[in-house]
């Protein structure tokens, strides 16, 4: 009897050491570390510039929290982020960096807002015709990039960020021709047709009391769920992943690279351009002339990363990164600079790039402890 | 005749002041490339450099003090990107990532502590900005005047042209650097320390790239704004992945996006071209230069792996 319930007692410390020991080798143990020294190396900054720290995240998070106003706020900020994150991360499985998600992005948009302008169609339809300007046009950015690459042996990087620049000037060009710019001046084109819009009807916005309430976010989903079915379930899915993993045993093994390269960049393209035409057709309504770059994009390499790449996980980052740009937007209330939503989220992108030291260091302390 | 001759000098005098930033940028980024660190943080760098330009400028009213502060506060974030990327073996690109978010971060978030929530430093006086060379020695609106008369720290960038080719390809140093670009495991068997002259690279590249942001504050613009640097970070990159990864190479892609921009100043003044598509010209020209002429960049080998030392 005593023996057995040694027997069961030991079983049961071997589930819970295994379960720890599945925490230590899982991403989000050291996501969540790096958040922690985040807000940490944040606080140092908001305490020495005089706020309390304590006091600014109160506000940061009861800015998300406190109404449901706010969060479905979140989740608007939140939706074309999980867009150009999941373009990143998906992009990121075959080895390639899009920093040009942000370029994408910008002519998603446009070609959405052209559309969503001068096409006059009844309502779905017209949502679905902006929807596949913007995939094309996404499309199109991204697969010339490739083929840059792979027929001239032009670095992606290089080709990436021309491509951005060249996406800012043409938005800003487009924007101020006659028949997309606004009547009577201003510095933004016509609104988009009602036709064209994604919002949620009426009713359900008085609920959420917000008049961008729209279903980007459940487009978003779906297009995770389906970047994530892509990846795991499907031949083309394992290519990429084989050829991010190493090119030559891929090509070794039978996988014609250069075609995944060409039809998985194109997606990872059209995944950002989704992410513009969405915040264009949901929330903004129209397109002003930009001064700088939006960042839409470079957001997206973030929440790609505190993902760990992971399409799901983009969803949750995603929503993360909004919130934090919700909640950081009404920092100015209490005088702090909402600039300390970029230094916490640098910061964590910071330690998730040295995420494997920590893990080093946690992984070594049990050894040794486990061979006392 | 005369009035094409105004122009030409008006073109030169505008690539002249546009390319200076970009070249010290550049010549940042080709030091990290070349000893195998990717630095795409260039850009936050030269933010940060623009933004503490601007603020010494401002309290001390000494514009070289300004400039230098302005290329320490760049080597500061070029050290922690070596940290991460040589000592911790982060991945490269992740980390410059970072340093894109926290340095014009921390650049505005500091300036609006210290100037009454704005996120606009004070405008330079004439005399808070780095001096004019060539200063009244020609007549106003002379082709000379035109050309030469412009910052010092604009010929000071090309003179760091030849400084930086000097130090590759003269020296002892610069020779171990291009190598531990290609080998690092070579060079430690010959008893060079890769930690070392990555270390050396990497803060060097922060350091040219906020001297790069200090020239804009202290020479062109006169103020700190958040859009002060938008993008000349990443056109910098692109110039060095142009230019072979060579500081001579880097310097003629700088001039070509500088050309650009003083072609943009001449035709923009008569508005027969929309602005927004000159402006798209350096990109375009980039891509169809590479694709005609020039081909493949080759990246140093060991460019973006982590190199641990062998036991």
């Amino acid at each position: 009897m005593k023996q057995k319930i040694n027997h069961n007692n030991m079983a049961s410390q071997n589930i819970i050491k295994n379960k720890v020991q599945g925490l230590i080798y899982q991403n989000a143990l050291y996501t969540i570390i790096a958040i922690f020294f985040g807000f940490l190396v944040g606080g140092i900054f908001l305490w020495s510039a005089g706020f309390s720290p304590l006091e600014a995240y109160a506000k940061l998070f009861s800015s998300v929290f406190s109404r449901p106003k706010y969060l479905v706020w979140s989740v608007i900020y939140a939706t074309p982020l999980v867009f150009t994150g999941l373009s990143v991360a998906f992009s990121y499985k075959m080895g390639v960096f899009n920093i040009g998600a942000e370029g994408q992005f910008v002519v998603g948009s446009l070609a959405a807002l052209c559309v969503g302008i001068l096409v006059d169609a009844p309502p779905v339809l017209h949502v679905l015709l902006c929807m596949l300007a913007a995939i094309a046009a996404g499309m199109a950015w991204s697969f010339l990039v490739a083929v840059l690459r792979v027929r001239f042996g032009i670095n992606e990087v290089l080709s990436f960020i021309m491509f951005n620049w060249i996406a800012f000037y043409l938005s800003n060009y487009v924007i101020n021709t006659e028949i997309i710019h606004k009547v009577g001046g201003g510095e933004a084109s016509k609104d988009i047709r009602e036709s064209a819009r994604i919002l949620l009807p009426q009713s359900v916005q008085n609920i959420f009391k917000s008049d961008k309430a729209n279903y980007g976010i459940l487009l978003a989903i779906i297009a995770a769920v389906g970047i994530w079915f892509i990846l795991t379930k499907t031949t083309f899915g394992y290519r990429v992943q084989a050829v991010g993993l190493n090119p030559h045993a891929a090509k070794y093994g039978g996988i014609n690279s250069n075609k995944t390269m060409y039809i998985a960049m194109s997606l990872s393209g059209a995944l950002a351009a989704l992410g513009g035409a969405v915040q264009l057709m949901g929330n903004s309504m129209r397109i002003s002339q930009f001064a700088g770059q939006e960042g839409f994009g470079f957001q997206g390499i973030t929440v790609a990363l505190i993902a760990s790449s992971h399409p799901i996980g983009c969803i949750f980052s995603g929503l993360f990164y909004g919130a934090m740009k919700y909640g950081g937007s009404k920092l100015n209330l209490i005088d702090a600079p909402t600039e300390v939503v970029d230094i916490i989220m640098g910061t964590i992108v910071l330690f998730i790039a040295i995420s494997h030291v920590f893990r080093y260091l946690i992984t070594r302390r049990l050894k040794n402890k486990e061979d006392k | 005749m005369e009035e094409l001759i105004k122009n030409l000098g008006l073109v030169i005098n505008a690539t002249l002041i546009a390319t200076p930033p970009l070249l010290y940028a550049a010549l940042g980024s080709t030091f990290s490339e070349r000893s195998g660190v990717i630095n795409i943080g260039i850009e936050g760098m030269m933010t940060i450099g623009a933004f503490v330009g601007a603020a010494v400028a401002h309290f001390t009213s000494n514009a070289w003090l300004a400039f230098l502060c302005g290329g320490l506060v760049g080597a500061l974030f070029g050290l922690i990107h070596a940290i991460a990327c040589v000592s911790f073996g982060a991945d490269q690109t992740i980390s410059g990532t970072a340093i894109n978010f926290l340095a014009p971060g921390v650049a505005i978030f500091v300036c609006k502590s210290l100037f009454e929530q704005s996120s606009n430093t004070p405008p330079l006086d004439t005399a808070q900005k780095l001096p004019k060379l060539f200063n009244g020695v020609f007549e106003v609106g002379s082709f000379w005047n035109n050309v030469l008369n412009t910052y010092v720290a604009t010929y000071l960038a090309f003179v760091a042209v030849a400084i930086v080719w000097f130090i590759f390809y003269k020296t002892r140093f610069g020779m171990r650097l291009r190598a531990v670009g290609e080998h690092p495991k070579a060079c430690e068997t010959q008893g060079i320390s890769v930690f070392r002259i990555r270390y050396i690279a990497v803060i060097a590249s922060g350091f040219f790239a906020g001297l790069g942001g200090a020239y804009v504050t202290l020479c062109t613009v006169s103020q700190f704004r958040p859009e002060v640097i938008v993008g000349q970070g990443f056109i910098a990159i692109a110039a060095v992945i142009f230019g072979k990864f060579t500081p001579h190479g880097a310097m003629g892609a700088c001039l070509l996006f500088g050309l650009c921009n003083g072609l943009k100043v001449l035709l923009g003044s008569g508005n027969v071209i929309s602005p927004n598509l000159i402006s798209m010209i350096p990109y375009v020209v980039t891509i169809i230069t590479l694709v005609l002429f020039v081909g493949k960049s080759r990246v140093p080998a060991a460019n973006g792996k982590p190199y641990f030392k062998q036991k």
